[in-house]
């Protein structure tokens, strides 16, 4: 099956360390972009009380919740311990300066 | 190819700097580990529990040989050094065994003193110090029933309980007349004695081993004086001696142990040695905390950083015998230069001394209730002075982090059900499990673990107190000041101080220069952007992706991601037109929830991000400006109504608050800040309990600094009595500014100033005019670039990105 790639819009409009969010019908996604200027998605819900991860601070490739700062990887949604948890990760791919995104989670995490 | 490491010594030092070094550089060795012992590394302070039988051999496991496996680390077990050959880089064990070095670390610990009389090589004469010699006392226990042990100190004791709970009968021999002379003054160790005498032990002091008798095994133990008392079973225990035999064998200086210097290198340059086996500065140590900061400097010249400095060790000390609490540190023994402080309760089994010299501890001893032992001995290594609190420094730090839940706090008294850390819903028992599954030493290891007292950090006392009395006391003490975070070896101070002499004026520049280790935590980060925006007001330019969400959203994120707006009511007046433009704001965003806030303001609840801006340019309309509510910033000034109307006011209260929030508002501070202002000592605005708060008298105002209402609660300090609002504005403004100078990144205002001394801060308002006019000053002219209200840069389109979504998909 071919992904369904959509444009989210050019790297320059997130901020370096900082988030932008993309609302769908199916909720809120978290798009991050790190120091690096790799780019991540992520439902924009925190496994542990459902925090917009979006705003949260970022650091290498990990988010800290603004509710109760649980830590999660950026690549794989998974808490980092001791915290147990995931929030569902989406494929993303760079065009140029452009942002193309996948609404289809990836496999691996229960949170979907 | 790899360099080649060496470490002679399969202990907890020599190990815990494989860890460090491993963290710090992963491949840079091809390492070898000899061990003499059959074993992989273990945790030997906790053997008294094993002999006790509160814990097994696997329990205390710190490193099993798969760690070693998984490290690529070549274990040699059971085999025991006996030549080093410097001159070609080898070493070779008893069994033949040769390894080629070219960096070795020696960490070959101590070993027990067994005095020399006849007969202490008779079966049955035990040490107390591997595994080897806990079987051996096990297996007595089981065989025999008299036990002597001999030496009345920290490990004689707890050979003694633990042989007691094992069903012998024990007599602790003793050569002074009081136990742990060491560490313990004449009435804490005879209350220690007392206590131990009730549990069914037995005690001769006074009396000096002349013999050990004995046909195969040892039967009788005979002293000095010619009595004799029966033993099937004697354990020596009299002290440890550092182990330097075969570095000395091999030419390497020695005097009481391995002598190194301050990056632990001996006087063989490519040998270091870190433990129990070295001598540092004239000093050896047998505690596990300056094994484990030597550790940490070993390891840092091993990964070639070559930045790390050993300077010693502040000790303390702690019993592990179930049901006896005691305490003690540094040095207690008093002469004409100090002076004594001592708290005694005999009935309720409590004795405290503290020995202070110029208002600074040098030492505590502590007996029956050792909650304060922590917070007695952070005062003793800071050298903090004592003279603000000393009338009730022996009552100790009150309310130990339980906020108010009363005061039977005394640790190992609470089950494991407890509630420790309100926060994060940790109990004892999770803490205690944590510790000694995890094998943990430190508070970060406990916080990263259980993330009791990650939250608030009220608790921390309390998990402190359980780390030590779990691990036995000589807990991994923090170094002598605190780095930031994990993420650099640099102190708040001194990157404080980098700021200013280098100039540094990005977060990343601060990174470069003060050798982090990564990109930067939450916890660095703000810190370090809150220091830059102070040291250069004008200059700086302040980075967004650095802060909280409530500093870069300008409002508070609530539980369910919404937030909330509390517009600025300066020194809480308001006006009819501004109630109505609040109503009508609140109507227009069908706000879920009005709240009158505690710091006299309204708060509305419940807005979406992307409304916040438009709720901002309808209040704007009306003149409201932002309240700072969520911000480490200048929040409110709390005031009474004052003699306008009160029939008891003496000045103008409001209008002074009025004067002194238009003063104040929009400056970043370390953490939030607030004011009052009274209008008459009956103190209705609570000034009492705020950063800064003033009681307006009838001869003029009253300057109260460092109050708290939160976790804590603590009552201000006085600084002073000014005659004019226009002194009060100055002091004001000289108190914040210092505040936001010298503070640490969120420290506020009551921390601060325990930590500093209301001496100190009375010294540079009070006593220092020119000093404080300057810091007035400087305050003002920071102000000139903190007061643009950022509701109003935001109502107008600033800082888009923030608030909007970068797509919608319907």
């Amino acid at each position: 099956m071919s992904i369904n790639w959509i444009e989210v819009g050019c790297l320059n409009d997130i901020p370096q360390l900082g988030a932008r969010v993309v609302e769908t019908p199916d909720g809120d996604i978290a798009v991050f972009r790190t120091k690096d200027d790799e780019v991540f998605a992520l439902r924009d819900h925190c496994p542990h009380k459902g925090g917009p991860l979006s705003q949260g601070i970022v650091t290498g490739k990990k988010v800290a919740c603004p509710l109760h700062d649980w830590k999660i990887n950026l690549d794989s949604g998974e808490a980092v311990a001791p915290d147990e948890g995931c929030a569902a990760s989406y494929p993303i791919k760079m065009e140029g300066d452009m942002i193309m995104m996948s609404l289809t989670p990836n496999d691996g995490c229960p949170n979907n | 190819m790899k360099e080649k490491l060496v470490l002679i010594g399969n202990g907890m030092a020599g190990v815990r700097t494989l860890e460090e070094l491993l963290k710090l550089a992963p491949d840079e060795y091809e390492i070898t580990v000899f061990g003499e012992e059959p074993y992989g590394n273990y945790n030997r302070i906790m053997l008294s529990p094993v002999l006790a039988g509160d814990k097994t051999i696997d329990e205390i496991m710190l490193n099993d040989d798969q760690w070693y496996q998984d490290n690529n680390i070549k274990l040699h077990k059971g085999k025991k050094v006996v030549e080093i050959d410097r001159k070609n880089r080898k070493v070779t064990a008893e069994d033949g065994t040769v390894e080629e070095y070219d960096r070795l670390l020696l960490a070959t610990g101590s070993t027990p003193f067994m005095i020399p009389v006849p007969g202490n090589d008779l079966d049955g004469v035990i040490s107390f110090r591997d595994i080897h010699d806990v079987d051996l006392m096990l297996n007595a226990a089981k065989e025999h029933k008299h036990a002597v042990v001999i030496g009345g100190g920290l490990l004689g004791l707890e050979a003694a309980n633990g042989l007691m709970i094992q069903g012998m009968s024990v007599t602790v021999v003793h050569l002074m007349d009081t136990l742990m002379e060491r560490q313990l003054d004449t009435p804490a160790a005879q209350m220690l004695q007392k206590s131990l005498e009730e549990k069914g032990m037995h005690f001769l002091m006074e009396a000096q081993t002349e013999a050990i008798v004995g046909k195969d095994r040892v039967e009788k133990v005979r002293f000095k004086d010619g009595s004799e008392i029966y033993a099937d079973v004697v354990v020596m225990a009299v002290g440890i001696r550092p182990n330097f035999e075969l570095a000395q064998n091999s030419g390497i200086h020695c005097e009481r142990g391995i002598v190194v210097n301050d990056t632990m290198q001996t006087f063989d340059p490519r040998i270091y040695s870190v433990g129990e086996c070295v001598q540092h500065r004239g000093l050896t140590y047998g505690l596990v905390a300056p094994l484990f900061e030597m550790a940490k400097v070993c390891a840092n010249h091993f990964a070639r950083l070559g930045i790390a400095r050993y300077e010693g060790s502040v000790t303390s000390t702690k019993l592990k015998v179930t049901g006896i609490d005691l305490f003690s540190a540094g040095d207690f023994h008093t002469d004409e230069n100090c002076e004594e402080l001592v708290f005694q309760d005999a009935a309720r089994g409590v004795y405290r001394k503290l020995v202070v010299k110029d208002n600074r501890i040098k030492g505590t001893v502590m007996y029956g209730d050792t909650i304060d032992g922590t917070w007695y001995f952070d005062l003793m290594r800071d050298q903090t002075d004592i003279s603000d609190f000393r009338e009730n420094i022996l009552f100790g730090q009150a309310h130990l982090g339980d906020s108010g839940h009363g005061d039977d706090n005394r640790v190992a008294m609470m089950s494991d059900s407890a509630e420790i850390c309100g926060c994060n819903g940790v109990c004892k028992g999770d803490i205690v499990n944590a510790i000694t599954e995890h094998n943990l030493f430190t508070l970060d290891d406990v916080r990263a673990y259980t993330k009791a007292s990650s939250s608030c950090g009220s608790c921390t006392g309390l998990v402190e107190s359980i780390l030590a009395s779990t691990v036995g006391g000589d807990y991994s003490v923090a170094p002598h000041l605190k780095p930031i975070c994990g993420c650099t070896d640099k102190t708040h101070d001194e990157i404080r101080a980098g700021i200013k002499s280098q100039s540094l004026k990005t977060v990343q520049s601060v990174m470069d220069a003060m050798d982090w280790k990564t990109g930067g935590c939450t916890k660095c980060r703000p810190a370090v952007n809150y220091y830059l925006l102070c040291q250069w007001p004008d200059e700086y330019k302040d980075e967004a992706q650095s802060r909280f969400i409530n500093e870069r959203a300008h409002a508070n994120i609530q539980k369910d991601g919404t937030y909330s707006v509390i517009p600025r009511i300066w020194g809480g007046d308001t006006t009819p037109e501004e109630l109505i433009a609040i109503a009508n704001a609140a109507k227009k965003f069908n706000v879920k929830t009005v709240h009158v806030t505690g710091g006299q303001r309204i708060g509305l609840y419940g807005l979406k991000k992307d409304e916040l801006p438009d709720i901002w340019e309808e209040l704007g309309k009306a003149g409201l400006v932002s309240g700072h509510a969520y911000g480490k910033a200048l929040r409110t000034c709390k005031t009474c109504v004052g003699k306008e109307w009160c029939r008891f006011g003496t000045q103008d209260s409001t209008g002074l608050g009025i004067k002194l929030e238009k003063l104040t508002w929009g400056s970043w501070t370390p953490h939030k800040y607030k004011l009052a202002v009274s209008g008459c000592p009956r103190n209705c605005a609570e000034a009492t309990i705020k950063d800064f708060g003033v009681v307006c008298v009838d001869s003029g105002y009253e300057l109260h600094v460092a109050g708290n209402g939160g976790i804590k609660v603590r009552a201000t300090d006085l600084l002073c009595s000014v005659s004019t609002e226009e002194e009060v504005m100055e002091y004001c403004a000289a108190f914040m500014q210092i505040y936001r100078e010298e503070a640490h990144y969120l420290e506020r205002t009551a921390p601060w100033i325990e930590r500093v001394g209301l001496t100190y801060v009375k010294e540079r308002i009070i006593d220092d005019e020119e000093g404080r006019k300057a810091a007035a000053e400087r305050f003002i002219f920071s102000q000139k670039f903190a007061q643009e209200d950022p509701w109003e840069e935001r109502a107008k389109g600033g800082e888009a990105h923030e608030f909007t979504a970068i797509k919608k998909i319907s």
